[in-house]
């Protein structure tokens, strides 16, 4: 690589002629808010951010870059809970949030063409005067932009019964890092060749820069109810899920709570949720009228079936929403308990949740740290959140072991490191211990394919075999990190 | 629970690692490999290449895991289709995307490479959507593993749904996890009259009308339309239905839906021209250029047409809807026209591209997508 001032000149010159002065952020206190995404544990600032508004643009900016060798990360709203848009010490961020316009919404195909930078929401909201919407909504749905749910493959609490965004998006538009504006799938069922509209969802960013987005859309349930079961065990609640699945019932969302999430969601939105449970269920169902009603019924019987202590139907929009307010401030509400949390991801079949629950409980009480769950328990897509002081010394290194081990335990149950959050920067460590060797050159020979110098958000994703023989080595030492403050890569 | 309502006509035999072997052999001595299961599909894509290096995978079957309440169920490639649909019958479970077996052999490791998902396709999703796993021999011979069992997982690349209509081109298929769904505790067909643009036309409206719609047909003056839900669901579809105009039940419907996904129907029977396969996006009108002997299936979505028109017609018109048209027996009829629509040149590349990175030596399958593929 060249010197650093000197590749950083070069590159800052290539861009100025490409972009307007006030949409390349060089100054230090206009890259400061760039250098971190949602995970916030991790923190690096860019050469540049450099704010394109049009495909020519982009392209530009990537032949640049290629040719100067200089890494590019993506970034879309930069919501994301894994690091995936971290910048790089010697790269620029590639700020997609100005393309953010609508660009078709074709209700007879019922598609909506939208630039990368649209938010989730905002496609629902378009779609409603047609009385469609567009289905995967992940937490941050108010904030994410469709482009960093393309890469991240976001789901969402409906995911069990309407699919992650793999399932609802038609064609995405791609800059190659060679700068080749290049179209995924189609508009129709069978595109030819291979799917590698499916390979770039969920490839935070690491393959190319996608700048163009069709999503499918549905048509609006016509009634859904929410019903919430109190259970006074856990593995009751566990079990309860996966009694449901044997009726032949697939929920819109089939969300669970422990107690501490329980109290600290009923504190904070006052959804009448029953602090005393051990754990409750909320399980909304959907369909024309007459099929609903049936769902209704056989989800009571079968939560009577899992030993429910009680059941509570809503009987209004009101009673609906109040019943999910409660979840959907889980998160924030257990800010308010805690001074920090860390936020895991693991998913796991379904028929362990109990067995997992139990033995999270077990790490908590050894690394003296709480943990909250509240999970989308329908597709076994944990959330615990690890509660800690990251002003006390040494509890963020002990939040992350215990993460660490939570997933490592997703993966030893059949599961993975990951269900919906990505990678990204954030368990790089992890990939080291679901997938071998083998499995990661497989994977850096994909990356390759496209992206051969590896400029597409380089040092994510996939770690390098290098890192994971140190990551083996270290874990013959009980996880004791030796030497914790030198980078691994 | 699970294994042991396993049907007996499944054997348990695990070859993995004499295919592996087979593999490396083949990567050492640079040899092509026609990778075969069931031997169904052979007329599909372009020729296979020509050699007697085959890697037989009929003899790699069993069943790995199943277990109902998870809904996914995890099988050795090997395993014929129908043996597996059989398992899951019994246990009121069905493969949603309904994939074709166009003989009693063909196997499910086919079934993904191939990637040709049937009737209920576009109402309930395709094999992509469906695929959670697989466990493969890459081209450096070794076996690895992606994806898995649950519904949601974002660990790495997405090489199980790369596999799907990779036709063989990118490794060896050794198992699989599929996403399995609930069989329809009941299942109806109605018929009824309608010109094409009458019928194109009801497959519109239905489609925001919340019906348990699982298939759709049009052929020589009639609609045929499948329900698939709960009694109550089904009455009410047919209340709603009956006041949008006046249909017929469909005797033996089952025979019907079998017949379209089989291709066994009198349309495809007599074809004696090219049979073309048009994907087409939903909202695609009546096709003037092929007012002559087609049968349409997912409201549209899919056209089969058999035509001797000039390959560079039917292509011209199909891609002026925005859709793709696949020549579906090509080798029989038009040996010197490449099956599969030709790609964008930046794209291809990058398809190339991927094919060398992940089969080095240029061993699985060659030829059978592109030419160079």
């Amino acid at each position: 690589m060249n010197s650093e001032p000197e590749s950083r000149n070069n590159i800052l010159l290539a861009l100025r002629e490409i972009l307007p002065e006030k949409y390349l952020l060089t100054a230090k206190e206009d890259l400061k808010p760039y250098e971190c995404d949602g995970m916030p544990a991790y923190q690096r600032i860019p050469i540049a951010v450099a704010l394109p508004s049009t495909i020519e643009e982009v392209q530009k900016i990537i032949r640049a870059c290629e040719s100067q060798r200089i890494p590019v990360v993506a970034r879309g709203a930069g919501t994301g809970l894994s690091g995936g848009a971290l910048p790089h010490e010697g790269g620029i961020i590639l700020g997609l949030s100005r393309f953010n316009t609508i660009i078709d919404i074709d209700h007879e195909n019922m598609t909506m063409r939208v630039q990368p930078g649209v938010r989730n929401l905002a496609i629902s909201e378009a779609a409603a005067p047609y009385g469609l919407y567009y289905a995967p909504d992940p937490s941050s749905q108010i904030a994410c932009t469709i482009g960093g749910n393309v890469a991240e493959n976001a789901g969402g609490v409906h995911c069990l019964k309407y699919g992650l965004t793999v399932h609802n998006i038609l064609e995405v538009k791609i800059i190659t890092v060679e700068g080749d504006l290049v179209t995924l799938g189609s508009m129709t069922l069978d595109t030819p060749g291979y799917d590698l509209l499916a390979l770039m969802t969920g490839s935070e960013g690491m393959l190319g820069i996608i700048v163009e987005v069709v999503v499918k859309l549905l048509p609006r349930p016509l009634a859904t109810n929410v019903l919430m079961a109190s259970f006074d065990a856990v593995e009751d609640a566990a079990n309860a899920v996966a009694i449901v699945i044997s009726k032949g019932i697939i929920p819109a969302g089939l969300e669970m709570m422990d107690n501490l999430a329980i109290k600290a969601a009923e504190d904070f939105a006052n959804a009448g949720y029953p602090v005393d449970a051990e754990a409750i269920l909320l399980c909304e169902l959907d369909g024309a009228e007459e099929h609903l009603a049936e769902q209704v019924n056989i989800v009571m019987v079968a939560l009577g079936e899992a030993n429910a202590s009680n059941v509570v139907m809503a009987n209004s929009e009101q009673e609906k929403a109040q019943l999910w307010a409660g979840r959907k401030a889980a998160f924030p509400a257990v800010g308010r308990i805690s001074p920090d949390y860390y936020c895991m991801d693991g998913t796991i079949p379904r028929k362990r949740i109990a067995e997992v629950l139990v033995e999270i409980k077990a790490l908590s009480e050894k690394y003296g740290l709480r943990v909250a769950n509240v999970f989308h328990a329908g597709d076994g897509n944990l959330h615990p959140l690890i509660l800690f002081d990251a002003g006390i010394d040494g509890e963020l290194e002990k939040a992350e072991h215990f993460g660490g081990d939570i997933l490592e335990l997703c993966v030893k149950m059949g599961g993975t490191i990951t269900g919906e959050h990505g990678v990204g920067f954030e368990k790089l460590d992890q990939m080291c211990v679901q997938f071998n060797p083998d499995e990661l050159t497989h994977f850096h020979n994909i990356k390759h394919a496209f992206d051969p110098y590896e400029l597409l958000n380089p040092g994510k994703v996939i770690p390098t075999l290098h890192r994971c023989a140190e990551v083996g080595a270290m874990h013959v030492h009980n996880g004791e990190l030796p030497h914790a403050d030198i980078p691994r890569f | 629970m699970a294994l042991n309502i396993t049907p007996s006509s499944i054997v348990d035999r695990d070859i993995s690692i004499e295919l592996q072997q087979q593999v490396q052999s083949s990567i050492d001595l640079r040899s092509p490999l026609l990778i075969r299961g069931g031997d169904s599909k052979l007329f599909y894509g372009r020729d296979p290449v020509e050699t007697s290096n085959i890697l037989e995978l009929k003899n790699h079957t069993g069943i790995i895991n199943y277990d109902p309440t998870e809904l996914v169920v995890t099988v050795r490639a090997g395993t014929r289709l129908l043996d597996l649909e059989l398992l899951l019958e019994k246990n009121q479970q069905i493969l949603s995307f309904e994939p074709p077996m166009f003989n009693q052999q063909s196997t499910i490791g086919g079934v993904v490479a191939a990637g040709i998902s049937g009737p209920r396709r576009a109402f309930s999703g395709s094999i992509r959507d469906a695929i959670l796993g697989v466990e493969m021999i890459n081209g450096d011979g070794k076996i690895v593993k992606f994806g898995g069992e649950v519904m949601k997982n974002v660990a790495g690349y997405d090489m199980s749904r790369l596999m799907v209509r990779s036709m063989g081109t990118l490794g060896v298929i050794l198992n699989l996890s599929l996403r399995v769904m609930p069989k329809p505790e009941k299942e109806i067909s109605l018929i009824l009259d309608a010109t094409q643009g009458e019928g194109l036309a009801y497959c519109k409206q239905w489609r925001t009308q919340h019906l348990p719609l699982s298939a759709t047909s049009w052929y020589r003056g009639k609609l045929y339309l499948r329900l698939s839900g709960s009694d109550i669901t089904i009455d009410a579809a047919l209340k709603k239905l009956s006041q949008q105009m006046s249909f017929e039940f469909l005797e033996d419907d089952i025979f019907f839906w079998q017949s379209i996904r089989n291709q066994q129907h009198a349309f495809f029977n007599k074809v004696s021209k090219p049979l073309w396969r048009l994907s087409l996006p939903i909202n695609t009108p009546v096709m003037a250029r092929f007012e002559g002997d087609l049968l349409l299936e997912g409201g549209g979505t899919q056209r089969w047409v058999s035509n001797n028109a000039a390959e560079k017609i039917i292509r011209a018109v199909v891609g002026r809807h925005g859709g793709y048209a696949t020549l579906f027996n090509g080798q029989k009829h038009l040996p010197g026209v490449a099956p599969f629509p030709i790609l964008a040149p930046e794209l291809h590349k990058l398809q190339k591209n991927l094919k060398r990175k992940l089969d080095p030596q240029n061993i699985f399958n060659p030829g059978r997508l592109y030419r160079d593929i």
